[in-house]
Formats: structure tokens, C-alpha cells, sequence
């Protein structure tokens, strides 16, 4: 319990520091460009102007520490300010069309990559100095550092535009389909995120298998263990009962301080397909100027980031007995 | 390769056979072997731009999309520049980012990492709540914003930034292993002494942790690699800098691999992996020759099952 408090009260300390950050962000750049974003707005109500002079500090007539507790205020009640490049949208509305692209991609290509690499990882320490395990520490040497674009472009060059299996932009086919629950929609939809889910789990097995055999090798060498061994179990009851079932809870506290690559890999894979995720819309927002967009997809990923540790912290508490007595 | 047995014998070299020592350790290990080899070629190419291609890299007078000829090793691209002296002459750019990131960053967590975990009390809370804050807010869209906001990143924003913010994750390594030290007797020995704290820092702990500081740098020149070019290839970098990470936007901007342009994007984009790879090749290695316990296991296996018959 007492573990649980203290991660819950360090999301909270997280939490205001990117709060902060967000806030300090615009005030401490050298000619804050969002002075010259604020008078592309004429038409916003008084109100709403407020706001976004709360968000980037611009002729407010409040002091810094004023505007700093009406912008935690405005982010309280959910008020993140109006887009400039989906004017007269609020930033709270286009975000909400983006999150369930981005969390369906990111969701989907995280729990196969964890299924996979997990189950790559398990079978690579057992067999340890086979040949797959010989394989795959070369193999993630060379993918940890190539680029997440990169995978991303020489699966659209191949897979698109070479073989024309699948294809290479947007969410669906935006001309002929029409959203809803409809099968030619939903077959569409599906191809569309084959691509990017499959960039998205290359980027990330890698690190799930590593972790996976590596903690797997430490459990395979204690004396549990060789007991199930001297009483003459099967060879999978011990892989997976016995050495598995202990070895895969670093894998899941792994996970959480990996995530922080996941998103910056979702954000490439997004804009090398034109995925209209919450990766390319920060992108689409920066390109345009959008300020109050941009710094509302970036508090909404670092929160998302923040929860999810949150988690997967609570979770390892609730499985593992030993973090709850560490207190 | 393996027949000669690296003994413990280093140790007892003067220390003028330095350099004929590191040279033994990287060829001893294949990994070392090939990160070197690929880290060497990249630096004379970053050095001599100029002796390798022999059109500039900002000139578009020739004509656009051409594919491989004899005078355009790699083709040009779709502004008329010619790809080959884009790769070239951009080597520069990604590998002075990473070096001087990987210092700068190395040094911050140094002085953070050890700071914490040597002055103790209040200033290690501090510094160790400030580090995990670090750790845990995702670096590569702060980093976007912050590109955002200063108009494009130009070589002098992307090496501040990065700096200022990647240094959380090495910065921890090096407070577990300074705290591993803090009790033991040298330093204690140093305390009694009456040497001053800042003494004791520079000069008795961070020696014992070399192995641990070259491969934060190694680290971190991967991780600026990887965020500069990525940050380059969304189009945040400075357009006037001739970089991998630029010609790959310039690539991805005007659909190079749809019209069939494909060298245009590979091309820079292999070299990244390349010298990506190069660093991750030789921090693991380092940790091989470092820890043995960590070499494949495969290898002693063999070599015990050659011997056999000829012993």
C-alpha cells in the first residue's frame, strides 16, 4: 500500500512538472513566435481570448503567477484554447478525433509486439546458444539504431508502392468510404493500419525480446527451478510455469520506461503515413503554427505517458508481493 | 582471431602502450572490430569532404531525378542536387551532433549523478526526484515543441535541447554505481585526509567509473543521432544546413520513394542506421570487454569442442 502512494504521489509531482513546463515553455523562448499567432485571431469571443493569453503569457493584464493559476484553471475545466488550423474548433475537440487512431495503432501493435517479443524472449533464454539466440542480440543491435522512419519508408516501398499490397497514406480511403459501421469500411480501415502497426512492432519487439531472455536467464538459475527440473517435469512446465511466469514482471516495468520511444516511434510511423493519429497532428499543428493545438497534444501525451507508468507500476504492486513489502 | 587469449597482461604494460592496448581490445572483439572500422570511415569522410565529391552539395543546376551515372554516383535529387555530395558533405552535421552531445550530456549526468549520490541527504532527493521527472516525460515531443518554438532547430538548438534533456537516464546509472562506492575505504581514507568535497568527487570517484562514463557517451551520441535526424526529417531542422536528416525531409516532402525516387530517401537514411549502428556496436562491445560475463555464450563452447580431439 505504502508503495502505491508513494508512485501515486510521484505521478502527481510528474504531472504538475509537465503542467509547469508547458506553461514556462512559451514564456521562456527568445520572441515568443505565439505573440504573433495571437493576432490571427480576431473573431474569438472575450472569453476564449482569455484563455489563450493565459496559455502563452501575451498582453495579459494579469502577473505571471495570475495567469499561471487561471491556466491551471482553464486545464481543470478542460479548456485548452481553440485551434487556429482547425478554426473555430476548440483544441479539446480535434484532439478527441485524433486519440482513438493513435491509441487504436499504438494499442494494438503494443500488445502483439509484448505477445511476440515476450514470447521470442522466453523460448531465446531457454534455448540458450541456439541458433535464434545467437540471432537476436545482433539483430536488435542494428534495429535499435536505425531510425523508426526509416523502417516505416522501406515498408512503404516495398509493401505499397512496390507490391501494391497495401496502402500507403491515411486511416481509409477518405474519397469512397464512408465511417460507420459498415465491412468495406472496417476491411479498409484494417489495411490501412497494417503498414504502420507492423513499422510500429519492428521498432519495438526488439526491446521486449532483450529484457524478456535476459530476466528469463536470472530466473532459469534459481533453485526453484532446479527443483522442478530434479522432479522430472515436462521442459515447457518449467519454461513457462515455473521460470516464465517469474522472469515476465521486469518485462512489464520495462515496458513502462520504454514508452516514452513507443510515442516518439507512433509519432514518426504517423507522419511518414499521413496516420491521422495524434503524432501527426502535433506535426500538422507545428507546421502550421497552431500553438494552442501543438501544446494541447503534447500535454496529452505526456499525461497519457504519465498514466500509463502509473499502471503499469500499480499493476507490478498488485502481481508482485516483494514491492508491496519494500514499501 | 580468438587464438590469442587476451591474459591478464594489460595491466602490466607502461603506460606508453596505451594505444597498442585499446588497439588489442578492438581486435579482439568482432563487435569493437566493426564499429571502429565503420566510426573511422565516417570521421575521414566528415573530415575530407571535399576529396571524396567533387560537386557541392547546395548546387541544383544539373537536372533533377536523374538515376546512377558515372558523374552522379547516387543520382540527383528533385531540387538538381546531386545525392552523393548531399551524403557526404552531411556527415559533418549528424557527427559533430553526436559528439558533442554525447560529451555535454555525459558530463551533466557525471556532475548530477554523482553529486546526488556522493553529497547525500536533501541534495540527493532533490537531484533523484529531478531525474526521474526527467526520466519518465517523453523526450522526443517535448523536444518538438521546443524546435517549435525557436523557429527550427539550427545544429546550436538541437545540441542545447537534446543536451538539457537526455541526460536523466545515464545520470541514474551513474548514482547507483557512485552509491555502490560512497562506503568504501579509499574514499574514506580521502575524508580523513581533510580533502575537499569537490576534490574527492573529481578526482577519487569518477576515475573508478570509466567504464560507465564511455558508455554513457556511447549511448547518448546514439540517442542525439537518432533524435536530431528524426527531428531533421519532420522538418523542423534548419533548411540551410546540409544534413542526412534534411535531405531525407526534402525526400519525404516530395514523395522521392512514390515517383520512384528511392536513393534520394535510402540513401541518407542508411547512413543514419550506419552510424547508429557504429556507436551501438561499440558501447556493446565495451560492455563485453568490460564484463565478460556478458560475451556470447557460444563461443567458449566451440573452441572447448575443437580442442578436445587435438588435446
Amino acid at each position: 500500500m505504502r508503495y502505491a502512494l508513494r508512485r501515486t504521489g510521484f505521478f502527481l509531482l510528474t504531472l504538475w512538472a509537465a503542467l509547469t513546463l508547458n506553461f514556462l515553455l512559451p514564456r521562456l523562448m527568445p520572441g515568443n513566435p505565439a505573440v504573433a499567432m495571437m493576432s490571427k485571431y480576431r473573431n474569438l469571443s472575450p472569453h476564449a481570448l482569455l484563455v489563450m493569453e493565459n496559455l502563452f503569457g501575451v498582453n495579459s493584464k494579469e502577473g505571471m503567477w495570475g495567469q499561471y493559476l487561471s491556466y491551471l484553471h482553464d486545464l481543470a475545466t478542460g479548456n485548452l484554447g481553440t485551434s487556429l488550423s482547425e478554426y473555430p474548433a476548440s483544441v479539446t475537440q480535434v484532439i478527441s478525433n485524433a486519440i482513438w487512431w493513435t491509441t487504436g495503432l499504438v494499442g494494438v501493435a503494443t500488445v502483439i509486439a509484448f505477445v511476440l517479443g515476450t514470447g521470442l524472449g522466453i523460448v531465446s533464454a531457454w534455448r540458450r546458444g541456439s541458433k535464434l539466440d545467437s540471432i537476436i542480440p545482433p539483430v536488435f543491435v542494428v534495429t535499435s539504431a536505425v531510425p523508426y522512419f526509416l523502417i516505416a519508408m522501406i515498408l512503404v516501398l516495398l509493401f505499397a508502392d512496390t507490391w501494391h499490397i497495401f496502402p500507403n497514406d491515411k486511416a481509409y480511403y477518405v474519397t469512397t468510404d464512408t465511417p460507420g459501421l459498415n465491412l468495406t469500411f472496417i476491411q479498409d480501415v484494417i489495411n490501412h493500419a497494417f503498414l504502420p502497426a507492423l513499422s510500429l512492432i519492428i521498432t519495438t519487439i526488439g526491446t521486449w525480446i532483450l529484457t524478456m531472455r535476459n530476466t528469463m536467464i536470472t530466473t532459469l538459475a534459481e533453485d526453484y527451478v532446479r527443483m522442478a527440473r530434479a522432479k522430472g517435469l515436462p521442459g515447457w512446465r518449467i519454461m513457462l510455469d515455473y521460470a516464465a511466469r517469474n522472469a515476465i514482471l521486469p518485462n512489464l516495468t520495462g515496458f513502462a520506461m520504454s514508452l516514452g520511444f513507443v510515442v516518439s516511434g507512433a509519432i514518426l510511423i504517423e507522419d511518414v503515413f499521413d496516420y491521422p493519429g495524434v503524432g501527426y497532428m502535433l506535426l500538422q499543428a507545428v507546421s502550421s503554427e497552431d500553438y494552442a493545438l501543438m501544446q494541447g497534444l503534447f500535454l496529452l501525451i505526456t499525461v497519457a505517458v504519465l498514466v500509463a507508468i502509473l499502471i503499469a507500476d500499480l499493476l507490478t504492486a498488485f502481481l508482485d508481493p516483494r514491492t508491496r513489502a519494500a514499501g | 582471431m580468438a587464438m590469442s587469449v587476451p591474459a591478464s597482461e594489460p595491466a602490466a604494460l607502461p603506460a606508453g602502450h596505451a594505444v597498442a592496448r585499446i588497439w588489442r581490445a578492438i581486435r579482439s572483439n568482432r563487435k569493437a572490430t566493426v564499429g571502429t572500422f565503420l566510426l573511422l570511415i565516417f570521421i575521414l569522410v566528415s573530415a575530407f569532404p571535399g576529396a571524396i565529391a567533387r560537386d557541392s552539395p547546395t548546387l541544383d543546376s544539373y537536372a533533377p531525378n536523374m538515376g546512377f551515372t558515372t558523374a552522379h554516383l547516387l543520382g540527383t535529387n528533385g531540387y538538381g542536387q546531386d545525392l552523393f555530395a548531399q551524403v557526404v558533405y552531411g556527415t559533418w552535421s549528424v557527427l559533430e551532433i553526436a559528439l558533442v552531445v554525447g560529451v555535454l550530456t555525459t558530463v551533466v549526468a557525471m556532475l548530477i549523478g554523482v553529486a546526488a549520490a556522493y553529497l547525500g541527504g536533501l541534495w540527493d532527493s532533490s537531484l533523484n526526484v529531478l531525474t526521474d521527472v526527467l526520466l519518465v516525460i517523453p523526450l522526443f515531443p517535448l523536444l518538438i515543441i521546443i524546435a517549435a518554438y525557436a523557429h527550427g532547430a539550427t545544429t546550436l538548438v538541437l545540441i542545447t535541447s537534446i543536451t538539457l534533456t537526455g541526460w536523466s537516464y545515464t545520470a541514474r546509472q551513474l548514482r547507483s554505481q557512485a552509491l555502490t562506492l560512497r562506503s568504501r575505504d579509499f574514499l574514506e581514507a580521502a575524508r580523513v585526509r581533510g580533502e575537499r568535497k569537490i576534490y574527492i568527487i573529481v578526482v577519487e570517484v569518477i576515475p573508478t567509473m570509466t567504464s560507465l562514463i564511455v558508455a554513457s557517451f556511447l549511448t547518448n551520441a546514439l540517442y542525439a543521432i537518432l533524435f536530431s535526424s528524426s527531428l531533421q526529417f519532420i522538418g523542423l531542422g534548419d533548411p540551410n544546413t546540409v544534413s542526412w536528416g534534411t535531405t531525407l525531409y526534402g525526400a519525404q516532402n516530395m514523395d522521392a520513394l512514390e515517383n520512384g525516387q528511392v536513393m534520394w530517401a535510402l540513401a541518407p537514411g542508411i547512413c543514419i542506421a550506419l552510424l547508429g549502428t557504429a556507436f551501438a556496436l561499440l558501447n556493446y562491445a565495451f560492455d563485453e570487454i568490460g564484463n565478460p560475463a556478458l560475451r556470447p555464450v557460444r563461443k567458449p563452447k566451440r573452441k572447448a569442442v575443437r580442442s578436445v580431439p587435438s588435446a
